[in-house]
């Protein structure tokens, strides 16, 4: 009786885990409902890498119980065999299993890393969206340098077209983040980062910052907006007739450590503006830096 | 410049209920426990036996204490954050942001930096000499000044809590983030300045280690018949000398920021946040082998203690033992995927990380060969072992799906990510900590711990951690990111809730621990160690008296063969009298108690407070303090002590009488 | 600590390696299976790890600078900084302070308090006179604004160096505190693993400066 405590107990870990994930089918706003193709590429990763592992994990798992069980002192039934201590045979095994494993998920590893590198630009036939993303304290300025506006804490998107985005930061390292479009990545100062995603269908997704950046770090979350293309387009042509112009002047009150931003927007924007903020110190720093380090240049 | 520098009475949380009460409360606790401790009489035998000792095993029972405190006090932080996180759906909470982040900041670097380093260290410092058949560590006075720099280290921190303020950054104080510009306050020089102390202990232990096992070991101890734990501590302190440097100069780089304006990883002047990623996890990904290693080494000894079997495969498990150690240096960049690398960089660390799931799997099949064929017995450490295998396969899977890039950048930072490193930190290094406290208990103390309770710990601690971080792994893949002080999306509230549950099951857990503690010191003759052999052990640690002479064995063991203490006792057993004659008693010279560590961690301390407050006349009667402790120390004519033959002879006639008599009670 | 096997005292290991059979093991193979080695190899070897931790250390540094290198923001670069005269002045003082050391080591070996004294008062003053030239060095720059708060390069090259400037510092201490050692305590054991262990870095921070000239300041003036 105890022995089988022992083994319901064991089992117990495995079984809310299973459970877990099956109450993830369908509901949630998350990695595991994806609206995009980079996120429904991770989505395959995710769960394949999975399944391929629990192939090992579960009957590892299974065997540990069962030999601890099968093996106590109280089995008059088990064969007892101190002296086994060595099998060529098992060595292969223990050490051929884990390896093929790896070399296969290494495999899949090697090749979604050039696949899904968030660099690469996405295969379509619309022509991509470019959205210059700056993090700030604590809230998120989307500029769009075709268009000439901005958007603050709402990232409005055309559903289907891909999109080209410049990450930086103005300050503290920040990782923009929208679970359901895809892969994050780190926004830093000085230099810029480049992300391709997709949002496939219209939706409002739920974005974030993945990096702690500061007290207000908990309220930078933003909403992704996917419309069809023509009510981006109107979306963009009502942005152009009220709000404020974004320039340097009005950038220093974006500067300004506030949380808990209302989005609103901006109906112009300054030329080359987000490269100026790439090359743009910190006020009252010490001498300017000449050089703009990129890990891709900005184009 | 003031006097006190950037000390004032604003440093004190007066206005702040929770720092204030909890400081007062242990600062009384503390006042009461020494006026306890002087009225009883126990402060000179404080200072004499432990607080001066050079002795490995007072020490490591030390360390222990001190990572158990640690743990309590880690413990609440994460109380407080499991339960901010539970309210805070569409609320402040409890906890406004600048304490919060403050709670988990100190939450992670007690729990790495002050409870799992100090318990292997503990650990290993209690049994490798033992195993290893010789008297004590290379360095015996460099050990205890290692102690008690962990301790300093440990004291800064929580004087923040009650002086000024700690970290906000998390438990690595990420630039920019973590430079003077975004962190102005005291509270990241407090942690760099516990850290750099507290590291200079850490690393003088890996000195003294490496050098114990590779150049003091009982004559005829091959390197192939030392036993499992000192491979893994062998591999862990290598990686200690390897790695803890770089934290050194890491720290000291973005204290130079902060102090002197220098330009490391600012944002101006053409410094690199990049480059401080790189360096510190170059530390940081090794310092988690470094924890494990040693938790894989107990595990070892535990399995096939208790399945009265060698351990399998002893050879491949040396291999997989080093090849961790190796491996661990070439796979940092997993832990930074989401900046940018590209393909070819990403690609590659992916593999290199994936490749350490090898000798790990290699491992556990080895403990699970172990058993098979085994006579298994269900004491608690077996239990903790058990807990481990489980659970840490899955933590190890979700970690190799961590290191596919791709899927790396939708879980970097997550709660999945948080629920991974908890599930192997937990379930692999705790619960070894945990199994390996209970196995030696007897061994240090010379009772054995409740069995009763042990395993009530233990069912309480599994369930309870996997309430508190199954739904960890769920939240993670529901979008949810680390550090939230409060969030707004519904769909993660009752996992947190849950989480918070599971939280009180794991203090429960704990509670049932000290229990055990209190109930075996007050119940100890019933479970009294008589032979030195509780749990028919298989290793040389077992073949001392519980507690151990001073001088730990009255003759070094000669070593045929691996597990001599086996050897030992199986001839033993035939012959039906113990395997070695009585030897002839020569005096031992041991090394003599000293203060140098304690007084190296009161100047530790003291240069520590000032230079974060910036009072720097302190600092120089801190350093100047620290040299003329060196000197003087180094001045002394006698450093060792001789125990007297006739000594010895008593010390260990007494145990070879209780062997003898425990011999011929099984063979009658 | 247990006093060597009597094995070692048979002759049978002259130079105390600690590899001899003990009492009744019929063959040592070298894998250290003689028992615990004596306490000369055991300082030594633990002195020997500490600088091997001690040139991570410095690797770190090395890393930091070699990344940083070219962030000059706007400000000068090893060419217009470094003159190599001073540098090789430099060199040639701590090079030859090691050389005195080692004459040094020779008469601790010969019991000779005298020359012992006088070989390591050379090194004292040959590591004084290059802490002295870098001292000036560094002044020099910051008088002329190149201090290490002007750009990322600057803070490299000041950390890498002035960290090597610390330890040979530390040395000197350590060199003054020895040599009134040898005066008070003469050439006990302890004594002289301590200056084994002395030796041992001062020889190490020769090594370390070599690698800063050629990678730091040969290097730097050849680079653009």
């Amino acid at each position: 009786m105890k022995q089988r405590m022992r083994i319901a107990g064991k089992l117990r870990p495995a079984l809310l885990a299973l459970s877990a994930l099956a109450t993830l089918a369908g509901c949630g706003r998350g990695q595991l409902q994806p609206a995009g193709p980079v996120s429904a590429a991770e989505r395959t990763l995710l769960l394949d890498s999975t399944v391929i592992m629990l192939a090992i994990i579960i009957p590892v798992i299974m065997a540990t119980i069962a030999f601890a069980w099968w093996y106590r002192a109280s089995n008059r039934r088990a064969r007892r065999d101190p002296d086994f201590v060595y099998s060529g045979r098992i060595e292969l095994l223990v050490w051929s299993i884990p390896t093929l494993v790896i070399i296969f998920l290494g495999g899949i590893a090697w090749i979604s890393s050039y696949d899904l590198d968030p660099a690469k630009p996405l295969p379509s036939k619309a022509q991509p969206l470019t959205v210059e993303v700056v993090s700030l304290d604590w809230k998120w300025l989307f500029i769009y340098p075709d268009q000439g506006i901005a958007s603050v804490n709402r990232l409005v998107v055309p559903a289907g077209v891909p999109l080209h985005l410049l990450l930086t930061s103005a300050t503290v390292w920040n990782a923009f983040w929208v679970p359901q479009l895809g892969s994050m990545l780190y926004c830093m100062n000085g230099m810029v980062t480049t992300l391709n995603l997709e949002a496939s269908r219209p939706g409002v997704y739920y974005g974030e910052s993945a990096m702690i950046s500061g007290d207000g770090f908990a309220s930078m979350h933003f909403d992704t907006d996917a419309v069809p293309a023509d009510q981006f387009n109107s979306w963009i042509a009502a942005t152009r007739t009220a709000g404020p112009v974004l320039d340097m002047h009005s950038y220093r009150g974006l500067l300004e450590p506030t949380a808990s931003v209302k989005p609103y927007t901006y109906r112009s924007v300054q030329p080359d503006f987000f490269r100026t903020v790439v090359r743009e110190t910190l006020p009252n720093a010490a001498a300017q830096s000449g050089e703009l380090l990129a890990p891709h240049p900005v184009s | 410049m003031t006097l006190l520098g950037k000390l004032s009475w604003q440093a004190l949380p007066l206005n702040e209920p929770l720092p204030l009460f909890s400081g007062v409360a242990v600062f009384l606790i503390v006042i009461a426990l020494i006026a306890w401790l002087g009225i009883k009489g126990y402060l000179p035998y404080l200072w004499r036996e432990w607080i001066t000792s050079v002795d490995h095993k007072r020490i490591g029972v030390m360390y222990c204490l001190l990572a158990w405190v640690m743990l309590l006090r880690g413990f609440i932080d994460a109380i407080m954050m499991r339960a901010q996180q539970a309210v805070a759906f569409r609320a402040p909470g409890f906890l406004p942001p600048s304490h919060f982040d403050q709670v988990f900041s100190a939450h992670g670097t007690i729990m790495i930096f002050f409870v799992a380093m100090p318990f292997v260290i503990g650990l290993m410092n209690l049994i490798v000499p033992l195993q290893l058949g010789v008297r004590d560590v290379a360095f015996p006075t460099l050990n205890s000044v290692s102690f008690w720099l962990t301790c300093a280290g440990a004291l800064l921190v929580n004087i923040s809590l009650v002086v000024g303020e700690f970290s906000r950054t998390g438990w690595l104080p990420f630039p920019p983030l973590a430079e003077l510009k975004f962190s102005p306050g005291v509270g990241v020089d407090y942690y760099c300045w516990a850290i750099q102390i507290s590291g200079i202990g850490t690393l003088m232990t890996g000195i003294n280690f490496v050098t114990t096992i590779l150049k003091l070991r009982a004559p005829g101890m091959h390197y192939t018949r030392m036993p499992m734990f000192c491979w893994t501590a062998l591999a862990s302190n290598l990686l200690i000398i390897a790695a803890f440097p770089v934290l050194t100069a890491t720290l000291a780089m973005l204290l130079l920021d902060r102090y002197l304006g220098f330009h490391f990883f600012t944002n101006s002047g053409g410094g690199n946040s990049m480059l401080f990623m790189n360096l510190i996890w170059a530390w940081g990904h090794p310092e988690v082998y470094l924890l494990v290693l040693p938790a894989f080494g107990i595990y070892s000894e535990v399995v096939s203690t208790f399945s009265s079997k060698p351990l399998f495969g002893y050879r491949s498990m040396v291999y997989a033992t080093m090849a961790i150690c190796l491996i661990s240096f070439m796979v940092w960049l997993h832990h930074f995927f989401t900046m940018g690398a590209g393909a070819d960089v990403n690609a590659f660390f992916g593999i290199m990380s994936m490749i350490i799931a090898v000798p790990t799997g290699v491992k556990i099949f080895n403990w699970l060969f172990t058993m098979y064929g085994g006579t298994v017995r269900f004491a608690s450490p077996l239990l903790w072992s058990l807990g481990f295998i489980v659970s840490f396969a899955i933590g190890g899977m979700t970690g190799v799906m961590l290191a596919i890039p791709p899927a790396d950048f939708q879980l970097h930072n997550s709660l999945f990510l948080v629920a991974h490193f908890h599930n192997v930190i937990i379930a692999g290094v705790l619960f070894g900590a945990f199994a390996g406290y209970t196995y030696w208990f007897p061994k240090a103390f010379g009772f054995k711990l409740d069995e009763r309770l042990g395993k009530w710990a233990f069912w309480l601690w599994v369930i309870g951690f996997w309430v508190a971080w199954g739904p960890g792994y769920v939240v993670g893949l529901e979008g949810m990111t680390r550090r939230l002080q409060h969030y707004d999306v519904a769909a993660w509230h009752p996992w947190l809730i849950v989480a918070a549950g599971g939280v009180a099951i794991i203090a429960a857990g704990v509670a049932v621990q000290i229990a055990q503690l209190v109930v075996s010191i007050r119940t100890r003759e019933r479970r009294r160690d008589i032979t030195g052999d509780p749990w028919d052990g298989r290793n040389l640690e077992w073949a001392t008296a519980s507690p151990p002479p001073s001088f730990n064995f009255a003759v070094l063991p000669n070593v045929t063969d691996q597990e001599p203490y086996w050897d030992m006792k199986t001839r033993a057993r035939e012959s039906g009298h113990l395997a070695t004659p009585e030897p002839h008693y020569e005096p031992i010279p041991m090394p003599r108690n000293s203060p140098t560590g304690f007084v190296t961690a009161f100047f530790a301390v003291l240069t520590g407070f000032a230079l974060i407050w910036h009072i720097w006349w302190i600092v120089l009667i801190g350093l100047t303090g620290a040299y003329a402790n060196f000197v003087l120390f180094a001045w002394r004519d006698h450093d060792e002590v001789l125990i007297p033959a006739g000594e010895v002879a008593r010390l260990d006639r007494a145990n070879r009488a209780a062997r003898t008599a425990a011999l011929e009670r099984a063979t009658a | 600590m247990s006093a060597p096997s009597t094995a070692l005292r048979t002759g049978k290991d002259p130079y105390h390696l600690g590899h001899a059979p003990s009492s009744g093991t019929p063959e040592f193979t070298g894998h250290g299976a003689g028992g615990p080695a004596p306490k000369p190899i055991v300082v030594g070897y633990g002195f020997w790890l500490f600088i091997l931790s001690d040139v991570v250390l410095f690797a770190s540094f090395f890393a930091a600078y070699a990344v940083l290198v070219y962030a000059r923001a706007g400000g000068p670069g090893p060419r217009d900084l470094f003159d190599l005269r001073t540098t090789e002045i430099e060199t040639a003082c701590l090079l030859l302070s090691s050389f005195t050391c080692g004459l040094a080591s020779m008469a601790v070996g010969r019991r000779s308090l005298l020359w012992t004294e006088i070989a390591l008062a050379v090194t004292g003053l040959l590591g004084a006179t290059f802490i002295g030239i870098e001292i000036h060095e560094f002044a020099r720059l910051v008088a002329a604004d190149d201090g290490p708060s002007r750009s990322a390069f600057l803070t490299a090259f000041f950390t890498l160096v002035g960290c090597h400037g610390l330890h040979v510092t530390c040395g000197l201490l350590w060199l003054a505190t020895m040599m009134a050692q040898l005066r008070a305590k003469g050439f006990t054991p302890s004594v002289r693993h301590r200056y084994l262990c002395y030796s041992l870095f001062w020889h190490a921070l020769d090594i370390v400066w070599i690698g800063i000239f050629s990678g730091v300041y040969i290097i730097g003036v050849l680079m653009q």
